[in-house]
């Protein structure tokens, strides 16, 4: 069932695709809590980048590429969105308290920032680490002996 | 030209959901995988010509990003089941 074939014309496009999917799940981070958009949905479009890149590369090239452990996204996000959370201590308000505010930035301009955004920031290295430890160990063959990464 | 517009957006609403129906058929009948595959991926073009639809007649941007959204999740879905049904296995150990 296995043809040896050259994926040219996929491993040239995914090379463009995937800079575009990912400015996109950036966009999609920072459209949210006004807009559709948030952690959830940008940290999926962040995976589904880095699953159209293993499907084409496949997961030697991947490792030698991509060096990071994508279970390690996940103690990461999890504090993060805690932190977030436990900030608000240091105010005197009750837990996960929400402000928000307009701030000037340097070239987007006025630009509405909420601490939702923490919290989100938390929420999308979640699902990315949860997102790509799952797909890759379905994908993973039985017989194969492959490392995730090294 | 409200009105008109009412109506042939009611009208394209119908009718792509009755196919979507007839692809969903096909999705589950299918004779042969590549049938699946096919369908799977058109019931997506579907879908975002439902959101683009529901888009003009509630009168709102917000889908436009929902639109941009379900084609990539499709166009991603779609390279799987092409290099499944092609190779057999989705994620290669190594490209040879």
């Amino acid at each position: 069932m296995k043809n040896v074939t050259n994926d040219l014309i996929l491993k040239t496009a995914t090379t463009i695709i995937v800079f575009l999917i990912l400015g996109f799940s950036v966009y999609l981070f920072f459209a949210g809590h006004n807009a559709p958009g948030g952690g959830f949905i940008g940290g999926l479009m962040t995976s589904g980048a880095f699953v159209l890149l293993y499907i084409a590369y496949g997961f030697q090239t991947m490792n030698r590429v991509v060096k990071i452990d994508f279970k390690t996204f996940i103690p990461i996000g999890l504090t993060i969105a805690v932190l977030s959370g436990v900030g608000s201590f240091l105010y005197g308000q009750p837990f996960l308290s929400h402000t928000d505010g307009y701030f000037h930035l340097p070239i987007i301009g006025k630009a509405h920032l909420a601490t939702a955004m923490i919290f989100d920031l938390g929420v999308y290295f979640t699902v990315i680490g949860v997102t790509m430890t799952i797909i890759l160990s379905i994908a993973k063959d039985e017989g194969e002996q492959v490392e995730n990464a090294e | 030209m409200i009105q008109l517009l009412s109506i042939v957006s009611t009208v394209c609403l119908t009718v792509i959901a009755v196919s979507t129906l007839f692809l969903l058929y096909r999705a589950i009948k299918g004779p042969s995988n590549p049938d699946r595959a096919v369908a799977l991926d058109t019931i997506g073009v579907n879908l975002m010509a439902i959101t683009g639809i529901l888009a003009i007649k509630l009168k709102t941007t917000f889908f436009n990003d929902v639109i941009l959204l379900i084609g990539i999740l499709a166009f991603i879905g779609t390279v799987a089941l092409a290099k499944f049904l092609e190779k057999g296995v989705i994620i290669e150990r190594s490209r040879d």
